[in-house]
């Protein structure tokens, strides 16, 4: 499978990165290099293998359905490069 | 007095306890030394207030006799940890300005312990990279350089400002993270240790993430023990984590200089890749003979599938940082370049926030993750993930420890990889098997290359049997009596 450039914008804008039409034929060389390397995995036979859900094997711990945190508007919108009244400011989204 | 920075950290523990020196005095000294040292732009942020505030605490405690495992000791931060109040940027320019509300669970523990923040270390953007060169606040110089040379050497990566610090003596000891050997072969280009425990050990919450299934805090320090005294501190169950792994943490500096009669060392055929240089092998040869000579038995071990570790990790690795990465739009944190909508503000900050290197990663990640891919790579990764793991799980019934190189050649100069992302991702064809089957790993300076650079042994134990980790380290690092320094350069 190898991507083309068209591929590339339609990547790009599914990841909300803004790429010039004059970065697309360098992306895709570099994308089609990768993805050719990684390809090698064809050769192995996983027919029947689980695949890794976990790195180590444990299982996952319950915790009581409990508010643990609050009240933290401040704290959390502090770092936004726009907040009013403890609120994130974005652009229009809904005309 | 002595130059108090040419102590290691149990050294320096030891004397703050006999009231030799001050923690204030040992922090003063490492505050001087990171300003005579800015050819190597190990630190980005240097806390210098807080860590003098820090110590006069630590000397009170000191003084009645208290204090933690720590007490007074002054380390370096990955800028991957977040720091509460203080800048913490993942050296990624989309992280401009963020100054986290809240403290990460590894750095808690440290000040638990007592420990003195110096400051935050640079690293590539996003823990992303091999050699340090794609932060966005410049690439880290090694101290060390080649025999009769002067250009600039790479400390490798991603941990590149914590290996740099380190072994030019900036700080006792650095904390670092390991996704897919960025905590291993920095200290193995830089002659100092450094061990990924096992996935799980150490609490993952507040470390800016890279590949949530791959991630692993870990220490790079001088010598096995200070790695020891590290890891300990950093170590431990965490509610706010769920994968980390709620079990007792170990006196691991108990483990050192305990025999290793009896003990099996697996010796990996896979590893003896093509291409590569004589004096690796050669050097892989003297660990083999130093560890039977210190009474362990030599195994020969198959990990069949380990070829195919690296191209599963550029599977899984992106896959994992493409939907990590999400969460930087311009909105909550950071960078905003404003558009003419939300999504063009959302695609504008973006491209203006992230490297290429991050880009690409993103980029491979989401590609992957499309529709109608996902079972052709991300599934058929986490698959052969698996039958790496198996390998592991098959090697291990047959010894206790493997022992490999660490990375397939000493460091390289700055520049000589960045053209070539695949050549660059090759570094970690030694460490990257070891994150995608979850094991702990450790790197040992063993010896330096002809041209006078350190290079490293890597020993991979079973999951959570770090102890013997730390036990054979100790015995290689008796053995190989790496006491090389570079000489000092960069001192303005």
């Amino acid at each position: 499978m190898s991507v083309d450039q068209n591929t590339v914008r339609h990547i790009a804008r599914l990841a909300r990165i803004a790429v010039r039409d004059d970065e697309l034929p360098a992306l895709a060389g570099e994308l089609n290099t990768i993805l050719d390397w990684v390809e090698q995995l064809g050769e192995v036979d996983t027919k029947g293998v689980e695949p890794m859900t976990s790195a180590v094997a444990m299982s996952m711990k319950m915790r009581d359905d409990v508010v643990t945190a609050g009240n933290l508007q401040k704290e959390v919108t502090e770092n936004a490069p726009r907040a009013e009244d403890g609120f994130y400011v974005v652009p229009r989204v809904v005309e | 007095m002595t130059d108090l920075t040419k102590l290691t950290l149990a050294g320096a523990r030891d004397a703050l306890k006999k009231k030799e020196f001050t923690s204030l005095e040992l922090t003063d000294a490492y505050l001087g030394a990171i300003e005579g040292a800015a050819a190597l732009n190990a630190y980005v942020t240097v806390t210098g207030d807080e860590a003098r505030e820090m110590a006069k605490a630590s000397d009170l405690k000191l003084g009645k006799g208290q204090g933690g495992a720590l007490e007074g000791l002054p380390l370096g931060i990955k800028d991957l940890f977040a720091t509460k109040g203080v800048l913490t940027t993942a050296c990624s320019h989309i992280l401009d300005g963020f100054k986290p509300p809240y403290e990460s669970q590894v750095t808690s523990n440290l000040w638990r312990d007592g420990a003195v923040m110096l400051g935050k270390l640079n690293n590539d953007e996003f823990a992303m990279g091999s050699s340090n060169e794609t932060s966005f606040y410049g690439p880290v110089v090694n101290p060390w350089r080649r025999k009769g040379e002067e250009t600039k050497i790479v400390p490798g990566g991603s941990s590149g400002g914590s290996s740099s610090a380190v072994a030019a003596k900036l700080c006792l000891a650095a904390t670092a993270t390991d996704t897919g050997g960025s905590i291993r072969q920095p200290a193995a280009f830089t002659g100092t240790v450094g061990i990924k425990p096992t996935y799980g050990r150490c609490s993952r919450w507040g470390i800016v993430a890279f590949a949530s299934s791959l991630d692993q805090a870990g220490p790079i320090a001088r010598d096995v023990r200070d790695a020891a005294i590290m890891l300990r501190s950093m170590a431990g169950y965490d509610d706010k984590d769920s994968t980390s792994v709620d079990r007792p943490v170990p006196d691991y500096e108990a483990a050192l200089g305990q025999s290793l009669k009896g003990l099996r060392v697996g010796i990996p055929k896979e590893y003896r890749v093509d291409g590569m240089p004589a004096e690796i092998d050669a050097l892989w040869q003297k660990g083999i003979d130093w560890l039977k000579a210190a009474g362990a038995e030599i195994v020969d071990v198959s990990l069949p599938h380990t070829k195919y570790a690296l191209p599963t990790y550029y599977i899984v690795a992106p896959a994992e940082c493409s939907s990590n990465l999400a969460r930087y739009d311009g909105v909550r944190y950071g960078l905003r370049v404003e558009g003419k909508d939300i999504t063009d503000m959302y695609e504008k900050t973006r491209a203006a926030g992230f490297g290429a290197e991050v880009r690409r990663r993103v980029l491979i990640g989401t590609y992957v993750l499309s529709a109608g891919y996902y079972d052709a790579y991300y599934l058929k990764a986490q698959q052969v993930r698996t039958l790496i793991a198996r390998d592991f799980a098959e090697a291990y019934t047959k010894c206790d420890v493997l022992l490999t190189p660490t990375a397939p050649s000493a460091a390289f100069g700055i520049g000589e990889k960045t053209a070539d992302p695949l050549s660059m991702y090759l570094n970690d064809v030694f460490t990257v098997t070891v994150n995608l089957a979850g094991l702990p790993g450790i790197s040992v300076p063993a010896g330096l290359s002809s041209d006078g650079l350190p290079l490293g042994l890597q020993l991979i134990g079973k999951t959570f049997d770090e102890e013997t980790l730390f036990r054979v380290a100790y015995a290689l690092e008796e053995a190989a009596q790496f006491k090389a320094e570079p000489a000092v350069w960069w001192r303005a």
